[in-house]
């Protein structure tokens, strides 16, 4: 298989039940590395279950999740973060009381190391790591256009820059596959151009695969290659964009008989 | 934008140092008042206790504001601290010097304090919800009535130890009670003295304001904001919930053996271990201002200090100090008096703000 063609992440019969709710039924779904995939459907037909799902928060009652190669199924969404999954929120969830420079050197925690006694003790090796972490940071806040507001508190941030945050936040991670939940949420005509333009940025330049769920139909043509439509927990659809756009069963689903 | 992360770095250790000097210049006017006879001898001897409730209260700062849980039993890991150390500084009076004893008193203090916060944190830090906060009440409780009913003696067989009373220790006649039950540990060594607590409260405020700054502060701070959103980004939340919560416990262990080594008769009474002692010291951490370990510390001294200034007031003495709260708790969260405060008062003086130190 061509680098280009390598299947990043494969989803088989992903199903979870609550109760006696069958809240996903038999998701399967496969990205290849680099693409640019959406997930959308009608409210509550479980985009956002699938991404607990993924990433640990739920654990699935049948399937499997392959990311990369590594299986990864029904573990921690410590273990999935460092498998190589990152995702924002639906409802933002920015560390608020942190700095916007903070939020994201929370995100390179796991890429930056040294002792809690080298903290406490502020030995050589503390400045040194420290002075790196800012410089990573900083590069990411300047691609989300974020630099001016380092030094300010994330809740104080307006609403689209928070969203960008928390895809930096994200990207810091350095995830191979990254979720975004429903990014242009809540965003004007012209942030979600501009959004649109960073994702593709992103996914350009840190050679990231991206799985978003999205209601914004203008973004979800404007980038997504690929496309699976959910519907009460089954999938109702899936495959190139502009065909499952034109499917009138989706188009039922979205504006009703 | 080099340089803007350069003003950040320094920032944060410029607050830092404004706070230690702070420390140091109140401790050199103490001397200097001492030196001269200003102060009275119910001031002098109220000295090493402010310590005490300095540490207590910046302690428990990392536990509420920095880790976002509540602890309503800090007394009892001084308790812990205050017993452990006085135990070994009793068995060791005759055999070890001074300064070395009450070192080693101070190591044992703060891990035997840490090891109770780790046994609390296992079960319990693993949950969210407010489950810290009555355990740890729980436990305060208990660590008092427990110690009120042992009985530790030796003689030239070894160590007794009984959970009944000093005569069931069945030692010889010239045997030694070291802890006795009720009556507590008498003739601890006084090894306290205000130099050495200054000393520890730069040593609490190195480790906890360092801490904050460094990868795992900001760890435990992003579990504050939203355990979902750390959790997400790959960090550990048992693990910086425990070390945050048992670095709290073992500077609170140190706090108790700063105690314990100031008192010639170390009793647990609800008074110095109770439950009313560990609400004193939240409400020296919710007056500070929650998460500013600056306002923690100006908090403890006024509080400490307060009823004893106003004892002329006799009667009048409670009510002003209810008075004081009030107007502390009003300049601290009233949007308004927050607004006056960053116009008017320079701004590092408070630090800035709230919840970031």
């Amino acid at each position: 298989m061509t680098e280009k063609n390598k299947i990043m992440l494969e989803v088989k019969n992903l199903s979870i039940s609550f109760g006696g709710l069958r809240a996903v039924d038999e998701f399967s779904i496969s990205i290849r590395k680099g693409q640019l995939y959406g997930l959308i459907g009608p409210n509550g037909a479980g985009k956002t279950t699938v991404f607990n799902l993924l990433t640990g928060v739920y654990k699935p009652n049948e399937g499997s999740v392959v990311l990369d190669g590594t299986e990864v199924t029904g573990k921690k969404t410590i273990e999935i973060n460092h498998a190589g999954i990152a995702r924002t929120f639906q409802n933002i969830r920015l560390f608020k009381e942190l700095t916007v420079l903070d939020n994201v050197k929370a995100g390179l925690h796991n890429q930056f190391h040294y002792s809690t006694i080298e903290g406490i003790l502020r030995l050589p090796r503390y400045f040194k790591v420290e002075r790196a972490m800012d410089e990573k940071a900083m590069e990411l806040l300047k691609v989300f256009d974020l630099d001016r507001e380092a030094e300010y508190q994330a809740q104080n941030l307006p609403y689209g820059k928070q969203r960008k945050l928390e895809i930096a936040r994200a990207l810091a991670t350095n995830p191979k596959l990254l979720l975004l939940d429903e990014p242009a949420a809540g965003m004007n005509p012209n942030e979600t151009q501009e959004l649109m333009d960073t994702i593709r940025f992103v996914r350009d330049n840190f050679d990231m695969t991206i799985l978003l769920i999205e209601h914004d139909m203008k973004l979800v043509s404007g980038i997504c290659e690929e496309l699976t439509v959910l519907n009460f927990g089954r999938i109702l659809a899936q495959g190139n964009t502009s065909d499952v756009l034109n499917n009138p069963q989706v188009i039922t689903a979205y504006l009703g008989e | 934008m080099v340089i803007k992360m350069k003003k950040s770095m320094n920032k944060n250790t410029k607050n830092n140092f404004i706070t230690y000097g702070m420390v140091i210049i109140v401790f050199a006017i103490v001397q200097l008042l001492l030196a001269t006879g200003h102060v009275s001898s119910l001031m002098g001897g109220l000295l090493v206790p402010l310590c005490t409730y300095v540490i207590l209260a910046v302690s428990l700062n990392l536990t509420v504001g920095i880790l976002g849980e509540l602890s309503l039993g800090h007394a009892g890991f001084m308790c812990v601290g205050a017993f452990s150390s006085a135990f070994f500084s009793m068995v060791t009076k005759n055999t070890l010097p001074g300064g070395l004893r009450f070192f080693l008193a101070l190591l044992i203090g703060a891990a035997a304090a840490g090891l109770f916060g780790i046994l609390i944190g296992i079960p319990v830090l693993r949950l969210n919800g407010d489950y810290l906060a009555i355990v740890t009440l729980a436990f305060g409780e208990i660590i008092k009535n427990l110690v009120n009913v042992f009985f530790i003696g030796k003689d030239e067989n070894g160590y007794h130890f009984s959970m009944k009373d000093a005569i069931s220790l069945d030692m010889t006649v010239d045997g030694e009670t070291i802890i006795n039950g009720p009556q507590g540990i008498t003739g601890t060594p006084n090894d306290s003295t205000f130099l050495i607590g200054v000393v520890l409260i730069l040593i609490t405020l190195v480790v906890v304001l360092n801490l904050i700054h460094s990868r795992d502060g900001r760890a435990i701070m992003a579990i504050r904001d939203n355990r979902i959103a750390a959790e997400s980004i790959g960090i550990n939340i048992t693990k910086y919930k425990m070390m945050a919560f048992a670095i709290s416990a073992s500077l609170a262990g140190v706090a108790g053996v700063l105690y314990a080594h100031n008192l010639s008769t170390l009793t647990a009474l609800p008074k110095n271990f109770g439950y009313n002692m560990s609400i004193m010291i939240l409400v020296f951490v919710v007056l500070g201002g929650i998460g500013n370990i600056r306002g923690s510390i100006i908090s403890a001294v006024v509080l400490t200090l307060l009823p004893e200034l106003l004892r002329g007031l006799s009667d009048y003495r409670m009510l002003i100090y209810a008075v004081v709260l009030i107007t502390m708790m009003l300049f601290n969260w009233s949007p308004k008096a927050i607004e006056w405060r960053e116009r008017v008062l320079p701004k590092n003086l408070f630090g800035g703000k709230t919840k970031e130190v």
